[in-house]
This record gives C-alpha cells, sequence and structure tokens, in this order.
C-alpha cells in the first residue's frame, strides 16, 4: 500500500532524506499538499509559508547533495506563532502583532536553520500563549483534529493539532504553565517541556520569562530525542539559559527502564474524578509494572497552592513583558488618538484580547505598591515550597507520573467564558512550570468518545532524557502513538 | 525661628564601557539616531538582557572608591514605567538588593573634612531620547543612548548647604574620573544630579516634608537650584504653608524652581526581580582584584602632595582635582624639584591657557620636560620671569622647545654687566629731568630707569643685575637713600 510522505514519522522521513530517497522538496510538498487538505478542518496555522518552505527545502536538498547535511537536514516542522523568525510575521496570536515580522532570529532559530530545518509556517496559539484551548487567538481557535467541536488545548493548540493531522511531522511549542503538554495530551501527540534553562528563550516573545521554556512537539519519543539533541544547548544570548552539555538523547531511546521507581504523588490522584482519566492512568501503571517498573506512593504538600501561586507569578511578569507592545516602535497603533496617553491606552485596549487584558490587570495589581509583599512575595515563597516538595519526592523516585489534564478535551466555547474553570485545566502541568522541572506529555489512551487522553510523567532538573527513556519505552508496549485522527 | 536644610542627591553616572550594559552595541556619541541600537535595545519582541561585566567591575570600583560594603548577591529588578525614550517601558534597575550599600565620600569644608554617608549605589540602564518636532505635533526617539550603563549613587539626607552639596558633587565626580569609568560631563549629561530637598527647625530630630528637584546641569546651577528651593521651603513654612511633596524642575534662565504637574508623574513602579536576569553574584575574588587595582584617589593624593612636596593644602586641592593634571604636576617636579614654583607656574600661567579647553591637561602641547626646561632657564638667569611667560605662550601655541624659541626670538637675558653699565649710564643720561628729580629725593623715579633698561633691551636685560647696577651708578652720581 502506498504512504504519503506525510504519514510517515520523522525519523523515517530523516532516513530517507539522508538515503536520498526523498528529496526535502518532495517531503515538504507532501505536507503543504497534507495542510492545503485539512487545514480549512484544523486551523493549526496562523501563516503557511509555501514558498519559503520550498526555498529552504532546496537549500537543504542541495546541503545533503553536497554531503553537508546533519541528522534534521530537510525535515520540515511547524513553529509556534511566538517564535522570532527573521522577516517572517509574528504575531503570537494577537492583533497588536498582527502584522510585526522581527528583525532577528530566535537562537531556537538559528539553531534550525544552520541544521537545515525547514520552516512550514507559524502555528496557532493562544494570545500571547494565555490560555488552555487556543481560544484566545485573534486569528480564532484551532479544531481539534479528532473532533472539530473539540478544543485541541492550548497555548500551543497549533503545534500540536498540526502534528496530530500530519501537516508537520514535528512542531515547536512553548510551555509557561502546561502549554506544551495540555494540547498535546489533547491531540494525541507527544510534547515535552524541557527544564528551564535547557533551551534558549532568545527569541521566544516572553509571557512569564520564569516559567516560559520552549520545546517539541511529536509522534513519539523519538522525534522528542531528534529535536531536543538540536535545540538543547547553552545560549550566551540568554543569562537564564544553563552553561552545561546536555546528553545525545538518542542514545537513551532504546535503554531499558526495569528496575525504574516511579512515584505518584497522593495529591493528584486524589483529584481524579473524570473516570475517563481515571481509566487511562490505571491502564498506564499496569503497563509500567509489566516493565518492571515499581511505584511508590509521595506527597507533594505544597501543590493545592499551585495554581494560585502561578496566577501571581505569571501574570505578574506578563503585565512588564507586554508594556512594550504600545503602538510606538512595531505593531499595531490606534489611528486616532489625542495625547501620548491616549495612543497607548487606545492601542492597548484594541490590540489586546480580554484574556490577555485580564492577566495584564491581575499582574499590575499583584506588583502594586503595598500589595507587592501579599501576592508577589508569597507566590515566590510557595514556588519555592513546590519547589522543594518535587525535589524531596526525587529522593525516593526517578520519576513521578500523573495525568496532565483533569478531563479528556472539552468542546470549544465550553470554558471560555469562565476563566477560572479554564485555569483550573492546567492544575497537573503547572507545579512543573513553578518548579523548572522537566515534563512530558505522552498518549496514554483514548475516552469513551475516541479522544485521546495524555499521561504526564517528571523527571528531576535536567533529566529529560530518562523521560524519553521512560517514553520510549512505554511507546514499545502501547500504540496509542501510532493512532491518528481521520481527516 | 532658624531653619537648617536636609539634601539629598541622587547621581547618575554614565559608565564609560566601549558596549552598552546589556547588549553589545557601541555607547560612542554622537552617532546618527538609532545608528547605535540592536533588537536588544530597540526592546523588540523576544530579546534578553546579558549583563556586560565590564559594568559591573565598573560599579564594584566606585563602590570600593566610597568604602562601600559589596554585596556578594544582588539582583536587577525592573522598574516600570511607560514612556517612548523607554523601549521595553521598563527600566533595568536594582532594587532591594544593590551591588552595594554603606559608604562615605570625603569633602572639605569651612569647618574642616567632613564624610558624606551614602546609602547605596546601583546599576541600572539609560532611557533614550525624545527629539520634538518644532513645527508638527510629532515627537521623534532616538534610542543611541538606551541601554547605556549607569550607575546610581545615592547619598544619604546629610548634605547641610548648597556649598557642601557642590562639594561633594565635585568630589563624586573627581573619583568617577580618576577611576576612569566616567567622564563627568555634566553638560552632555554623563552625570547628573538630581536633590532632595527639606527643611526643618533648627535643632529638630525629625525631617520635613521633602521635594525632589530636577534639571540642574551644572555645579553652579545645582547650587542655584538648592538656594532657591531652600529659600522657598523657609519662606513657606513661615508664612504656615505645608510643603508638598513633588518634583520641581529648575529653570536655569530665572533661577527658580517650578513643580512638575504632579499626576504625569505620580508612579507607582512596580518594582520586582527581573526574571531576565540571574542573582548577581560578585566574587569576593573579583573584589580583591579591583581592589588592588584601584588608583590612587584625589583625597589620598591631595594629602600626598601637601605631605611629599610642601606645597599649600590650596595648591594640592587644585592639582589633584584631575589625574592628568596632577601627573603632570609630578612628572614637571621630578625634572625640576621647585614643587611651589611648579605648582605656581600650573596654576596661574598653564591654568589660564587651559581655561575653557575642553580636554583640559590633555590637549596640552607643552609637556612636562618642556615646561620644566623653560623653568630651568629662568632659575639659571638664561631668561627672565617675564620673558619665561612670552615663551611659555608660545610653546603653549607651538609646542616647541623652550631654548629653540629662546634662540630664535633673541630671548636670552643680558647679564653682562659691562653692556648693561653703559644701557644704564645711556639712559640716565638721556632723561636729565627725571634724573634730577631722583637725586632730589623722589626714589620711586628708580622704577622707571629700570623700565628704560628693560624697554631698550625688548626685556632682556637681567632686571636684578639692573637694579645693582643703577644703584651704582646713583652713588657715583651723589645719591644716598
Amino acid at each position: 500500500m502506498h504512504t504519503n510522505l506525510y504519514e510517515k514519522p520523522a525519523t523515517e522521513l530523516c532516513k530517507l532524506l539522508a538515503n536520498k530517497e526523498a528529496s526535502s522538496v518532495e517531503i515538504t510538498r507532501s505536507f503543504l499538499e497534507r495542510i492545503q487538505a485539512v487545514e480549512e478542518r484544523v486551523r493549526a496555522f496562523v501563516t503557511v509559508t509555501p514558498d519559503l518552505a520550498i526555498e529552504m527545502a532546496q537549500e537543504a536538498d542541495r546541503r545533503i547533495a553536497a554531503g553537508n547535511n546533519g541528522p534534521l537536514t530537510g525535515l520540515p516542522i511547524a513553529v509556534k506563532d511566538n517564535m522570532c523568525v527573521k522577516g517572517r510575521r509574528v504575531t503570537c496570536g494577537s492583533r497588536i502583532l498582527a502584522n510585526f515580522a522581527p528583525p532577528y532570529d530566535a537562537t531556537v532559530v538559528r539553531l534550525m536553520r544552520e541544521a537545515g530545518m525547514v520552516i512550514l509556517g507559524m502555528a496557532n496559539m493562544d494570545e500571547f500563549a494565555m490560555g488552555s484551548s487556543t481560544e484566545t487567538s485573534y486569528w480564532g481557535p484551532t479544531r481539534n483534529p479528532w473532533n472539530p467541536e473539540m478544543t485541541p488545548g492550548g497555548s500551543s493548540g497549533g503545534p500540536a493539532a498540526a502534528v496530530a493531522a500530519m501537516e508537520a511531522p514535528v512542531a515547536l511549542g512553548s510551555d509557561t504553565g502546561g502549554s506544551i503538554r495540555l494540547p498535546a495530551g489533547f491531540c494525541g501527540v507527544t510534547g515535552i517541556k524541557p527544564t528551564y534553562g535547557a533551551v534558549s528563550r532568545y527569541g521566544l516573545v516572553a509571557y512569564a520569562s520564569s516559567l516560559d521554556q520552549i520545546g517539541p512537539i511529536g509522534r513519539d519519543a523519538r522525534d522528542m530525542a531528534l529535536i531536543l539533541n538540536l535545540i538543547c544547548s547553552h545560549d550566551p544570548m540568554d543569562s537564564t539559559s544553563a552553561p552545561m552539555e546536555h546528553p545525545d538523547f538518542i542514545s537513551v531511546l532504546d535503554k531499558p527502564v526495569k528496575g525504574m521507581t516511579i512515584g505518584l504523588p497522593s495529591e493528584f490522584f486524589s483529584k481524579l474524578e473524570d473516570p475517563d482519566v481515571d481509566k487511562v492512568m490505571s491502564e498506564t501503571r499496569v503497563v509500567f509494572k509489566s516493565m518492571g517498573i515499581s511505584f511508590i506512593e509521595l506527597s507533594l504538600p505544597h501543590l493545592d497552592y499551585g495554581i494560585a501561586a502561578y496566577y501571581i507569578i505569571a501574570p505578574s511578569e506578563a503585565s512588564s513583558n507586554l508594556a512594550r507592545f504600545d503602538g510606538v516602535k512595531y505593531g499595531h497603533r490606534s489611528a486616532q488618538f489625542e495625547s501620548m496617553i491616549d495612543m497607548y491606552c487606545r492601542t492597548r485596549a484594541e490590540g489586546f484580547g480580554p484574556e490577555v487584558k485580564r492577566r495584564i490587570m491581575l499582574g499590575t495589581y499583584a506588583l502594586s505598591s503595598g500589595y507587592y509583599d501579599a501576592y508577589y512575595l508569597k507566590a515566590a515563597k510557595i514556588r519555592t515550597l513546590i519547589t522543594n516538595d518535587f525535589k524531596n519526592a526525587f529522593r525516593t523516585c526517578d520519576a513521578i507520573l500523573c495525568p496532565i489534564a483533569p478531563t479528556p478535551p472539552f468542546k470549544i466555547g465550553e470554558k471560555i467564558d469562565d476563566p477560572i474553570q479554564m485555569y483550573l485545566t492546567d492544575v497537573f502541568t503547572i507545579p512543573v512550570n513553578m518548579a523548572g522541572l522537566p515534563g512530558m506529555a505522552i498518549p496514554g489512551g483514548f475516552s469513551r468518545n475516541g479522544l485521546p487522553v495524555g499521561i504526564q510523567l517528571i523527571a528531576p532538573h535536567f533529566q529529560e532524557a530518562r523521560l524519553v527513556q521512560l517514553a520510549s519505552a512505554f511507546q514499545r508496549e502501547t500504540d496509542h502513538h501510532l493512532k491518528s485522527p481521520v481527516l | 525661628m532658624e531653619y537648617e536644610p536636609i539634601i539629598g542627591l541622587e547621581v547618575h553616572a554614565q559608565l564609560l564601557t566601549d558596549s552598552k550594559a546589556f547588549c553589545s552595541c557601541t555607547t560612542r556619541f554622537g552617532a546618527e539616531p538609532n545608528m547605535n541600537t540592536c533588537p536588544i535595545c530597540q526592546g523588540m519582541p523576544g530579546t534578553l538582557p546579558v549583563l556586560n561585566r565590564k559594568a559591573l567591575e565598573f560599579t564594584v570600583k566606585m563602590a570600593l572608591a566610597c568604602h562601600c560594603r559589596i554585596s556578594e548577591f544582588s539582583r536587577f529588578a525592573r522598574k516600570n514605567y511607560y514612556y517612548p525614550d523607554l523601549p521595553k517601558n521598563y527600566q533595568i534597575s536594582q532594587y532591594e538588593l544593590p551591588v552595594a550599600e554603606g559608604g562615605y565620600v570625603e569633602i572639605e569644608t569651612e569647618q574642616g573634612n567632613r564624610r558624606i554617608p551614602l546609602t547605596r549605589i546601583h546599576m541600572e540602564e539609560d532611557a533614550g531620547k525624545l527629539i520634538h518636532d518644532e513645527n508638527k505635533p510629532l515627537s521623534y526617539v532616538d534610542l543611541n543612548r538606551t541601554g547605556v550603563p549607569l550607575i546610581e549613587i545615592v547619598s544619604e539626607p546629610e548634605i547641610h548647604s548648597p556649598q557642601e552639596a557642590a562639594e561633594y558633587l565635585r568630589a563624586l565626580r573627581s573619583i568617577l574620573v580618576y577611576l576612569d569609568i566616567c567622564d563627568g560631563n555634566m553638560q552632555e549629561g554623563s552625570f547628573r544630579c538630581d536633590a532632595n530637598v527639606s527643611v526643618r527647625p533648627k535643632g529638630e530630630q525629625a525631617l520635613g516634608v521633602k521635594t525632589e528637584v530636577k534639571n540642574m546641569n551644572s555645579f553652579r546651577n545645582v547650587q542655584r537650584a538648592l538656594e532657591y528651593e531652600i529659600d522657598r521651603q523657609i519662606e513657606a513654612v513661615k508664612a504656615g504653608e505645608r510643603i508638598v511633596q513633588e518634583t520641581r524642575l529648575f529653570d536655569p534662565s530665572t533661577g527658580a524652581t517650578a513643580a512638575m504637574r504632579s499626576k504625569e508623574w505620580a508612579h507607582d513602579y512596580r518594582y520586582f526581580p527581573d526574571p531576565d536576569l540571574l542573582p548577581l553574584r560578585v566574587e569576593p575574588s573579583l573584589v580583591e582584584r579591583l581592589r588592588n587595582e584601584l588608583p590612587e584617589l584625589p583625597f589620598q593624593k591631595k594629602a600626598r602632595f601637601v605631605e611629599q612636596f610642601g606645597i599649600p593644602p590650596y595648591d594640592a586641592g587644585v592639582l589633584t582635582a584631575s589625574r592628568d593634571l596632577a601627573a603632570y604636576f609630578e612628572q614637571t617636579v621630578a625634572l625640576f624639584p621647585q614643587p611651589k614654583t611648579v605648582s605656581n607656574w600650573i596654576m596661574t600661567e598653564l591654568m589660564r591657557m587651559l581655561k575653557g579647553e575642553e580636554e583640559g591637561i590633555g590637549s596640552c602641547l607643552v609637556s612636562a620636560e618642556q615646561l620644566a626646561g623653560l623653568l630651568k632657564s629662568v632659575d639659571d638667569g638664561t631668561i627672565s620671569g617675564k620673558i619665561a611667560k612670552t615663551v611659555f605662550e608660545e610653546m603653549y601655541a607651538t609646542g616647541k622647545d623652550p631654548a629653540a624659541i629662546i634662540k630664535e626670538k633673541g630671548l636670552v637675558q643680558i647679564s653682562d654687566s659691562g653692556e648693561l653699565a653703559g644701557l644704564v649710564k645711556q639712559v640716565l643720561d638721556d632723561n636729565p629731568q627725571e634724573l634730577k628729580k631722583l637725586l632730589a629725593g623722589k626714589t620711586g623715579l628708580k622704577k622707571f630707569f629700570v623700565g628704560q633698561v628693560m624697554k631698550t633691551t625688548k626685556g632682556k636685560a637681567n632686571p636684578q643685575l639692573v637694579n645693582d647696577i643703577l644703584n651704582d651708578e646713583l652713588k657715583k652720581r651723589g645719591f644716598s637713600e
């Protein structure tokens, strides 16, 4: 049976490219055709750039012909719309940057160029990565490829949906409170949020600087290893980038996991009310157990304060990070205004959507004189306590297992008018960002309605290789990651 | 009732690093608008700051020179406010944990030396500039200065007069210039000062309500502004008015301060730690290295000059005001070991010529060797002190050696007593009227005859010798004192 190139996993595409059995232009065309065929039903992209993609593919083919290629040369990728690509439109899903073309490349983009990767386009996201459903995008919501009535999760809904819909073999997302893991889980794909500091943030338009981290989304652990090998590196342009050597993530893919211990935090499991998620978690434990992994119950006592503290810290940083969007230098500027202050007000009133405004106001309030100690400082202390909880937990286990979200994918429109309900979606993912740990989303099964349900693995700082190793082993025993939606 | 002013000063000094505080753009002054910018200092989305280590070293040097406690850990904070010259709409500064705290700057007052205590020294980045169109309601933004490293030096409110404030600023600037970390130019704004001023009845402990005075771009204006503001506050308090906490701008053309519209400046800066920069660690080894690299500072140098060269404190103060001038003095004295003579020459002739020169001694064509040579020529009688001034002017203008000028212009002093005796006789004979009066007792006319000899020799006659010969000749002619 003939398989289209776009159906093949990234590792196979890389092999075809290296063996000159398929050209980058052929592969890229296959994905561009796929995008054309399904994008209307998915809306994973804000901007698709076919001409530029073909140009990059041609360049990649020249490099392969010249023998000047690396493991990723010629492989197409979708990039979340918040990473700067020189000269291309990067909007962050916002009207305020609707016509913004950055004058420089993000470090990850530079690394992709140097590797000879092909950027297909910029993938949709919640406005400034603020949201859990990709509904707050100025460009409209992305649909879940498994069911167009459902959200793909957020904020990296575009990249996850693009991979699930086979519009791209791999994608880059960013994760501040679950923004890679939640959409990966909702779309039935694999995604990893590396340790804070593992991947350079230079050129990632900041939402909450102390929590943001770029990471890959792909079909399986192998895709993670491929992309992590490229993007995990020290960057002198980012002061928070860790000055260290990262391991070869490919080398751990086939390593045995027998004898490892996985921790189960009681605080997480006591919250499980959804039968679908509960079922998937039980099945997952059976699989891991069959692989010779033992479980230990443990406690992360300060987890309950995670969301509250996150919604102080992230908006506080956002209120400052987003101050630069003022109509003076770039982006949207109101057409009519009476004074400088009036220009600022109108520009921002018109340029930002309601969720962004809500978080700017929250953060501005939390940092105001007289409130700083009660809010920001307290939240920072809770953050330390959560980090210590995890450190203690990792004394007794190699990784922690928990759900990604309390429920399977929810409907578009279901939570958008109830911010608290929307925020609670991230209860399992936020603590990982607060502690700066690596967290991975792996397809864990399906709900009774046939929607993907993901599982989450969490490892100690800079142990993403252990996550890749565990996920790879898990995916040898399961086939959830091999299923794809019918489009 | 008598009132006393309480003044605290906040000084911003631009650091002389080659590149900006958080990106690699040049800090050179005078480029076309926005040429010295990059995505980072333009505040482009996604960019991140990386600290310039040199800026940190400069800050630590200043802190050491001011006897501050250096914090091993400090933090950068964001100061949030909206203004078009601030592209991120926040300034990277320091708030709760500055690089240095405490310390003092020593100044001289009429009552003797005083130590003005410092609150803190911290690092921050400069903002850009707005350029307003004169014809249209339009403003332009120049970001060349954006991100240039600054240190803010905050004094305790323990300055008691406008004179002390000016003295403190001079001392501070002199230290910065000595350390070669700031050019100290107030007009160009690389050394700026804001003042917090309040008044209280003498003897009272509690501080009065303060105002913040801005826009004083010279030492003189600082003094004028403070004098005005102190008088204004005392008058207001005497009239039973309340002082309002506000920011006031000094107007150099009227000499007065006036309140800024308060609403526009009622900021809540919402400081919080900058998550893009890690806590700053100043290694003790770095502090030690910088401590060892510290040059002799103005105050120490001045004391040494008094001690070592036996010159008056006033001279030492003038000579050590600039490191280059002090070095010039020392080099000259090494070649011509009469410190007071050298000091006199530098303070009168040289400084008179240097007045108005932007670069000070740096632009002077006369080397220390040449000045020493000139002074030797006076000392050994080759030329007179008066001629030396003419020679010096020529040296200053052309950079030529004094010996060459003396030779070229035939300025060698006439010390031949035979020749001078003839000249003396001749001027006595040529002016019988004056001679008669002199012999009759009008001794003041001696000077006239010396002058006549100097005139005929175009100043080259050795004045001491002329005097002696004149006295001899007059004696011969029956004159007695």
